[in-house]
């Protein structure tokens, strides 16, 4: 089997999509000839030609407002948006358009749109080309949001997003590029809506998305020399949401860690903190603990940016907070 | 997509006139009710009455094929109709019926009809820009024959996403044609309030050639669209027409007292330039109908309108646990 990188397996989704249909085209500023400024997808261009690897114009509004027009034709539009800060400047598109039309249309019209964008601190660009802004989108109706960890999650999930009918918000992360996984040549589609349980455990259930998958599974390995057994749960979709499998988790562990790298003030993880309180209260020993950045915006001097996202030794302390904590009491 | 085997219709004759003459009428009449309607507090919401500016959406939909694509705007009825939707489903969407359009879910400003190429109101202004253009790259794309009429008002000149999509259609020779209704006021505000420089010198600016037309003159209107729908069909890229019209009710229903934004002598001046009289006047003076047959019309129609009225104020509304149907695909 091949081993590809996580830029490579997203690249494999697109190039095998466009193999497969001639309705799947990409466009988004420089990637053609560059390949984009995360190199995604390079040598595309050579493959497909012009017309289906379109570079566009600096116009994240005309991007994501084509886009959605071509989807509505039945077109399979991959829109890459460059940063995920850069999803403001196209909200409008997103949130009004994409997200509405088939419900103000009654059911006449489909928009299935994929929005390609990236994001994620390490690299001191400053607040504006790293924040992790998922939450802004998984409070809209209409729209489904991915949030892929791992090569085979994100080539998988791409394929299925793809051939979605609705309009899918795709997030992969910057520092997840080069992590690298054994692929078979043929893709296995994973199916939307369905989370996926990267490690069990016994102690403590930590539900974790894009970098913090990795960091959850580095604290997992430090608190399992503790005699902690930590579970890993990645939902790899936010919405919709698998709340069967983390509820599932959450009642054999008894306890329960968020961990994610946007800020964790009116973060994901609140709404996964409550579905757990709410689905699983009898079987709660601990209060639900929560992972994020602090509540700033990302800072450029790297022992700032350090400082403000999270890491394994934060997913490490929340873990043994909850297993401090005397279920019995 | 099959592309219907008809062409374009370049020249006016006594039938396509006295369609027109029909549509427009249909128009006016609708609006009429519609009006009715609100104040009687029949219809929820907003209504914004197209009243005055029949010539531009008759105009430009009798240049159009049935499955070329018009988007829309807030002040859309006309264009619906003009693209051959159904009074009465218009009606039941209006008054929030099941048999609606959106099966009540649009309302008046969100109206969809896809069998007829209608891609769907939009009460975001400049919103429906960038669906317009994508609409027209995909026909490009498929080689479809196809082409998109965008509608919008002059207060859309205000909107970033206009200027983005028209840049992209002008660099990809894309077939969408804007359709720029210079009703004079951006709700309750002239124009020259908020609009700096000529407005024939944006779209020159992208290299789209611009046409400004008489837009109470339905026989100007649709001259301009032929030429424009004609050069777009065969390859030659977009365009963009200026219609000069007038709004003869405010900017919404409830809008009665407007003289601190316009004066009562302007709207009378308006007023004598009424669209519809105009074309009347010129069947009857070409001898291709007289007034006792133009009245025979209009007393038809008159009876079409209060027929389908009638049945949307008894249609049933839709049962509220169908809120959730149509939010995905």
């Amino acid at each position: 089997m091949p081993e590809l990188s996580y830029r490579e397996a997203v690249r494999d989704a697109l190039s095998q999509a466009m193999r497969n249909d001639e309705d799947v085209f990409i466009m988004g500023e420089d990637i053609a000839e560059m390949g984009g400024s995360m190199g995604v997808t390079q040598g595309m261009l050579e493959e497909f030609g012009p017309d289906r690897v379109r570079n566009t114009p600096i116009s994240e509004m005309a991007i994501v407002g084509s886009g959605i027009g071509a989807a509505i034709q039945g077109m399979r539009p991959v829109v890459e948006v460059m940063y995920e800060d850069f999803l403001t400047i196209s909200m409008e598109q997103i949130v009004n358009q994409a997200a509405k039309h088939r419900y103000m249309s009654g059911g006449q019209l489909k928009v299935p749109l994929t929005i390609r964008t990236q994001g994620g601190a390490g690299w001191s660009p400053g607040a504006q080309h790293a924040q992790q802004v998922e939450a802004w989108f998984v409070g809209v109706p209409g729209l489904k949001v991915v949030f892929a960890s791992t090569p085979s999650d994100v080539r998988g999930l791409l394929w299925s997003a793809i051939y979605d009918d609705n309009p899918v918000i795709f997030f992969e992360h910057r520092t997840l590029y080069g992590l690298k996984e054994e692929l078979a040549e043929e893709i296995e589609p994973i199916p939307i809506g369905q989370a996926r349980v990267h490690r069990q455990g016994e102690d403590v259930t930590v539900v974790a998305t894009g970098r913090l998958v990795h960091e959850a599974l580095a604290a997992a390995e430090e608190a399992g020399q503790q005699g902690v057994s930590v579970e890993v749960v990645d939902p790899r979709t936010l919405q919709p949401l698998d709340e069967d499998a983390i509820v599932a988790s959450v009642k054999k562990t008894n306890r329960c860690v968020v961990a994610h790298e946007a800020v964790t003030r009116m973060g994901f993880g609140a709404e996964v903190a409550a579905v757990v309180q709410h689905q699983a209260f009898d079987w709660l020993d601990a209060p639900v603990e929560r992972v994020g950045a602090k509540f700033t915006p990302l800072p450029f001097a790297p022992v700032m940016e350090e400082y403000v996202v999270p890491h394994a030794t934060d997913v490490l302390e929340a873990i043994q907070k909850t297993v401090q904590r005397d279920g019995s009491s | 997509m099959a592309t219907e085997p008809t062409t374009t219709p370049q020249t006016l004759t006594s039938e396509l006139a006295l369609q027109m003459y029909e549509q427009m009428r249909r128009i006016r009449s609708f609006e009429e009710r519609v009006n009715d309607l609100y104040r009687s507090a029949k219809m929820p919401g907003l209504a914004h009455l197209y009243i005055g500016e029949e010539a531009v959406a008759v105009g430009v939909c009798s240049a159009l094929h049935r499955d070329d694509y018009i988007t829309s705007t807030h002040r859309g009825h006309g264009h619906c109709l003009a693209k051959g939707a159904s009074i009465e489903r218009m009606f039941c969407e209006l008054l929030g019926k099941e048999a609606g359009y959106c099966h009540g879910k649009g309302g008046s400003m969100h109206i969809a009809d896809h069998e007829h190429g209608n891609l769907g109101a939009n009460a975001i202004v400049g919103g429906s820009t960038g669906i317009a253009t994508g609409a027209a790259f995909s026909a490009k794309s498929r080689r479809t024959g196809q082409v998109a009429v965008c509608f919008f008002g002059e207060g859309a000149l205000g909107q970033g996403v206009l200027y983005e999509v028209m840049n992209m259609a002008s660099l990809w020779q894309l077939p969408v044609i804007y359709v720029c209704e210079q009703n004079f006021y951006n709700e309750y505000t002239h124009y020259s309030e908020t609009t700096a420089g000529e407005v024939a010198a944006r779209p020159a600016a992208f290299g789209i050639p611009e046409e400004e037309v008489d837009g109470q003159d339905v026989r100007a209107v649709f001259d301009a669209a032929c030429r424009a729908v004609e050069r777009a069909r065969s390859g030659g890229g977009p365009a963009f027409l200026t219609c000069a019209t007038y709004r003869f009710h405010g900017h919404h229903v409830g809008d009665i007292d407007r003289g601190y934004y316009r004066s009562k002598d302007e709207e009378e001046q308006w007023r004598r330039r009424d669209p519809v009289e105009i074309l009347a006047a010129w069947l009857v003076d070409r001898g291709i109908a007289d007034r006792s047959k133009l009245e025979r019309v209009d007393e038809n129609l008159a009876a079409e309108i209060a027929a389908a009225a009638d049945a949307a104020l008894e249609a049933p509304y839709p049962d509220p646990r169908e809120v959730n149907e149509h939010v995905y695909a």
